[in-house]
């Protein structure tokens, strides 16, 4: 459905986008992470025809947005991120702009308002956008992507700024509209990913470091897994204990939490689940578990370890360069 | 296109710019006009042709009021993305944005028209030479609507956006004050020819110019194309 064959894009003298490809099938849900400053907003503005690309091209639906504009852009629903907004329309009039711009031939008062209904913001139609809240300016960007049911969706970071329950709402609503629509949901919160994306595309300093399945990309980079465990015993015993359980990668003492318990961070080897063996043990020595807890890598977490990655393959080559 | 001429011209009712414009407009184009004809005017003097070329100075400080938003707000509030991301060619973003400021400078023009039907309550003006006066200006004024819309897009910032438009609007009225302190016959020649005042001349004789007409319309037309490039460049950059 997206087709995105080595784009680069230089501003004077800033790469910022390196040589990015990928595609979308149709349907897909495709997750486009990276820190700020990454080249994400660039790719998507270059994909929506905002910005054109110094080389490469982006088809939608086989048609290149460069040399066919109108009817590519035809299909693209695009939420930039900042809302394009007019603060001086209210959400209907705003909407009712949207929709003749877009020259969407759909009937017109049935459609806003399902969009609306979508949404959830026909009870603010009628007011004007810039008393609106952070969160519903927010909806009504997405109101004003999705008008004209176009096959593809774009959105730039469309949870930024919103509280918890927003978010949630965000995340739900475009898992539901994942199932008529096409779409690239750029952010930088991992959560967000797992909970929506089917596929993960990570790009740093404009080039694409990761293009997987999101179930694989996190088995991939967080082959070890850490968890923390809550025991009472003696400190040294318990510690010995651990370490020469089968499996177990590494293990330290955290602190002590409680009066009686300590924790400890135990790492396991790729792919070994040890919480059995370690229950079997401490139950049989007599160390009562009071807890273990999985810790979850975070963004933060898989994206040092794809940097670093790539980091080491620089320091190689510049390494061999030298010699 | 023509959903972006609806939103501009509501926009400028809905912001106060619209309401500014016009009655800036009439205020001192109607005092201008008290001034020419209560005030200036003999029986022997066509004082009507002198209130024009004062007009054409109303136009060029005020039209760019109407202008100066048109593209620099839209840059700096990001909401040129929804315009340049839809399925509209930026030649009709451009026109749409052109032909609004255009409405509402002639709807506030023809407002004015309405001192000259006094005019007819107390006198028997020349109605051909007023009719071909008020063409000539309103060809003025739509040039220097384009020429707004060309500073516009160029800078995010609305003030720059208008000063440097009364600027330029200024300095192709002035070219005719300064044609005619110039000794060499070449530069003069070639100053008047591009002169906004100068080409105005045939009009307040009562004819056609087609040459003038051509010039206006040119001018219009290039400040136009060049906005379309200026918008088109910024992809690129």
């Amino acid at each position: 459905m997206i087709q995105i064959t080595d784009i680069r894009k230089s501003y004077g003298n800033k790469h910022a986008v390196k040589g990015i490809s990928f595609e979308v099938r149709e349907g897909e849900i495709l997750g486009f992470l990276g820190p700020n400053g990454a080249g994400k907003s660039t790719t998507l503005n270059i994909i929506t025809g905002y910005l054109s690309a110094d080389s490469g091209s982006a088809k939608i639906d086989g048609t290149d947005i460069l040399t066919e504009p109108i009817k590519a852009k035809k299909d693209i629903g695009f939420l930039p991120e900042i809302p394009p907004l007019y603060p001086e329309m209210t959400v209907l009039e705003y909407l009712g702009f949207v929709y003749d711009l877009k020259g969407c031939k759909l009937p017109r008062k049935q459609h806003l308002k399902e969009i609306c209904e979508v949404v959830k913001i026909w009870d603010v139609g009628n007011r004007l956008i810039k008393n609106l809240s952070k969160g519903y300016r927010q909806r009504v960007g997405i109101a004003q992507a999705l008008i004209g049911n176009p096959k593809v969706l774009i959105f730039d970071e469309p949870t930024i700024g919103l509280d918890p329950r927003q978010i949630i709402e965000i995340r739900n609503l475009i898992r539901m509209l994942g199932r008529e629509h096409t779409i690239i949901l750029s952010t930088h919160i991992l959560p967000e990913v797992q909970a929506v994306c089917d596929r993960i595309v990570v790009i740093n300093k404009g080039e694409i470091v990761a293009d997987e399945k999101t179930e694989d990309l996190i088995n991939a980079v967080d082959g070890t897994r850490k968890m923390v465990a809550k025991i009472v015993g003696p400190e040294e015993e318990v510690l010995k204990a651990i370490r020469s359980l089968g499996g177990v990668k590494t293990a330290d003492v955290l602190g002590k939490r409680d009066t009686d318990s300590i924790s400890y961070m135990i790492e396991s080897q790729e792919r070994v689940d040890i919480r059995k063996p370690l229950f079997s043990m401490l139950a049989s020595k007599g160390w009562p578990l009071i807890g273990l807890e999985g810790m979850e890598l975070n963004l933060e977490d898989i994206f040092m370890r794809l940097v670093g990655k790539e980091k080491d393959k620089e320091d190689k080559k510049t390494r061999k360069g030298v010699k | 296109m023509f959903a972006i001429y609806t939103r501009e011209l509501k926009s400028y009712f809905l912001t106060p710019i619209g309401y500014t414009f016009c009655g800036m407009f009439l205020v001192v184009s109607g005092l201008l006009f008290a001034y020419n004809t209560l005030l200036l005017a003999t029986p022997s003097t066509d004082s009507i042709g002198e209130y024009f070329i004062y007009l054409m100075f109303v136009f060029a400080i005020l039209l760019p009021l109407l202008t100066m938003k048109l593209f620099s707000e839209e840059r700096k509030a990001r909401t040129e993305q929804i315009l340049l991301t839809s399925p509209v060619s930026i030649f009709g973003i451009v026109m749409g944005k052109y032909l609004a400021a255009l409405t509402v400078f002639a709807a506030t023009f023809v407002a004015n028209a309405f001192n000259f039907v006094l005019l007819f309550n107390y006198g028997a003006p020349n109605a051909s030479s007023i009719l071909m006066n008020i063409f000539g200006v309103f060809l003025i004024g739509a040039a220097f609507i384009a020429v707004g819309i060309l500073l516009s897009s160029i800078t995010e910032n609305q003030l720059i956006a208008a000063i440097s438009a009364i600027v330029v609007n200024a300095a192709m009225l002035l070219i005719s004050f300064v044609a005619g302190n110039i000794e060499s016959t070449f530069w003069r020649t070639v100053l008047k020819w591009f002169s906004v005042i100068d080409r105005f001349v045939p009009f307040t004789n009562q004819m056609l110019d087609i040459s003038a007409i051509i010039y206006y319309i040119s001018l219009a037309a290039i400040a136009i194309f060049l906005t379309t490039r200026v918008i088109e460049k910024r992809r690129w950059s």
